[in-house]
């Protein structure tokens, strides 16, 4: 369980998180939306530890982890990046080994079962084949993928993601989007991932915490906080809602007049 | 782990000690040098082997092993693979440093003589922190701010190093040819007194490889994968001006081997730092060696200056270097 008490961070003077206060319980996938600047990638980086804190709490299962060192840090988080500018020339296998770095030795020797777990990581998320490939060998969806073997390689109960479906198309947005949930429900994981896409934050998570200018609004289930009224306020603009066919979910239409 | 390049890459460097050994003025057989190293060999091979050939060969080797790793491990500090001690100034600031020890008379004793390594020590880190504030974007190093910098900054040193030689005595003048990238020619002194700083240093990267891995992926990661990101960058930065330093103590300024040497590598071993940092200083001791050959035998019985040499294969390769990074975004 991820606990988040009174966050608040400064970048120089500029205040970008005010309070912040979120709980993700474990089991449960939490979408943090809102608007561009709103400090979604600023929260899920101060939780992940390479943004300095201001004041507030972290906690992981009920110990603060704002004190712990990177190393301790990174065995109780692991985080997603997007598939961006990452150095091509390293193999899949190279890649998701790193995911066992919290748990190595100072020469960075991995053992058979930093292996084993390296191995189980890549079949949850169907990419072993890609095992010898390079980076910049395999497609943008694959990439992806990999970068989430190694959060799982990382073997933590918390997992961070940000905006891991920016430039996937359609199929693999969703494709992501239900491997995370079944993995966080399967292995009882607390995930808390930062997504633009209102329809797929509707469509993938339990619970849903808007964020706007620093400032936690509400967090609740999709119906209780994809409402009209709050997205008006919180996009300035007009928005439609209508339910899903198939799950009756609320879905974002954006109004044109 | 892949073995073989280890086992080529050690093979390759025996026969280049063999080489070096070998190749003089008064030529020696493998089957001669066996017998001089194990003392049945004649007098004068034994002078010469013992007093000439071997400090030298060693001085080269050291040196060369040295600017090997401490390129490879600024590339991955600065995730820029044009970084190389010469071009980024670092070699310019540790002559400058060198030279300053230099000029001072000092008396013969300990630390006399590990005056002039810790002087360019002292000045290689300053140099690369100057460098580094002039050039870097956030956490990364652009590579037309790195040349630019470095090699303003570089043009500075040097300049200050001219100055101090041409206005003090003829002691440092003589340092002309040595700052060129010559080798001095005073046995093993001087190699007994800088080797532990060199050995320090060498080590310390070697251990860094996986760290440097990690660097690659930007700080962010490196650090939410569990690295002590500004811990271990002061420490890779140290450890690899410490190993530069040494490198100009022993040898002066020679340009492009940190560049050239990390870059077959990687072509031929991958991207792994805890392969490529071993390689490097194995492969660096090889090149300069091969160089140090050629200096020798090209305008015989006059010796060129190794730099000269490395300077005329590595400024090429630099170029190739710079056109395939940028049509491939190779990094």
């Amino acid at each position: 369980m991820l606990k988040i008490e009174n966050l608040s961070v400064y970048y120089g003077k500029r205040q970008v998180l005010r309070d912040v206060q979120v709980e993700v319980h474990s089991g449960e996938v939490v979408a943090l939306i809102g608007p561009n600047g709103a400090g979604k990638s600023t929260l899920i980086r101060s939780i992940s530890g390479v943004v300095p804190i201001h004041s507030g709490n972290i906690e992981v299962g009920g110990v603060n982890v704002t004190s712990l060192s990177s190393m301790e840090r990174a065995r109780q988080i692991a985080v997603v990046p997007q598939a961006v500018s990452m150095p091509p020339a390293f193999t899949v296998w190279e890649i998701v080994l790193l995911g066992r770095t919290p748990y190595l030795n100072f020469l960075g020797q991995a053992s058979a079962r930093d292996e084993d777990l390296a191995r189980l990581a890549l079949e949850q998320v169907d990419a072993f084949h890609l095992v010898e490939s390079r980076m910049d060998e395999i497609s943008g969806g694959e990439q992806q993928r990999v970068l989430l073997a190694r959060a799982f390689a990382q073997d933590t109960p918390i997992l961070l993601m940000d905006e891991p479906t920016a430039h996937l198309d359609l199929r693999h947005q969703i494709d992501l989007l239900k491997l995370i949930k079944k993995q966080a429900h399967d292995k009882n994981l607390t995930v808390l991932v930062a997504l633009h896409d209102l329809n797929l934050a509707s469509l993938f998570a339990d619970r849903i915490a808007v964020i706007e200018n620093g400032l936690l609004c509400i967090a609740g289930s999709p119906k209780e906080t994809l409402t009209a009224e709050i997205m008006r306020s919180v996009y300035h603009m007009q928005v439609h809602v209508i339910a899903h066919p198939e799950t009756g979910m609320p879905l974002i239409i954006p109004g044109v007049s | 782990m892949r073995r073989a390049p280890f086992l080529s890459s050690l093979v390759i460097l025996l026969f280049a000690l063999l080489l070096s050994i070998a190749i003089g003025s008064v030529f020696l057989a493998p089957t001669e040098i066996w017998n001089t190293l194990l003392g049945r060999g004649a007098e004068i091979s034994t002078s010469i082997l013992w007093r000439i050939r071997l400090p030298r060969t060693v001085l080269v080797a050291l040196t060369g092993a040295a600017l090997g790793i401490s390129g490879a491990s600024y590339q991955g500090l600065f995730r820029n693979p044009l970084a190389d001690p010469f071009l980024i100034g670092v070699a310019s600031g540790a002559g400058l440093g060198a030279v300053i020890a230099l000029s001072i008379q000092w008396p013969y004793s300990f630390w006399g003589l590990m005056a002039v390594p810790l002087a360019a020590f002292a000045m290689a880190l300053l140099t690369v922190l100057i460098v580094y504030a002039i050039a870097r974007i956030g956490h990364t190093v652009p590579t037309t701010n790195l040349i630019l910098a470095g090699v303003a900054v570089s043009s500075f040193a040097t300049s200050l190093t001219s100055f101090l030689m041409l206005r003090s005595a003829d002691e440092v003048r003589r340092a002309l040819g040595w700052l060129m990238g010559g080798s001095i020619q005073n046995g093993w002194t001087s190699i007994l007194a800088v080797l532990p700083l060199l050995t320090v240093g060498a080590v310390v990267l070697l251990i860094s490889g996986h760290a440097l891995n990690l660097l690659q992926f930007g700080d962010d990661q490196a650090q939410q994968l569990g690295l002590n990101v500004t811990r271990t960058r002061t420490t890779i930065l140290i450890a690899a001006s410490l190993v530069t330093a040494t490198a100009v103590s022993f040898s002066g300024i020679i340009g492009f081997v940190g560049l050239v040497v990390p870059h077959l590598v990687r072509l031929w071993a991958g991207v792994d730092y805890r392969r490529l940092l071993p390689l490097s200083l194995i492969g660096g001791a090889s090149l300069l060696l091969f160089a140090d050959v050629i200096a020798r035998v090209v305008l015989a019985p006059q010796e060129i200056p190794v730099g000269i040499v490395t300077a005329l294969a590595g400024a090429p390769f630099f170029l190739w270097v710079l056109r395939r990074s940028k049509n491939q975004g190779y990094w």
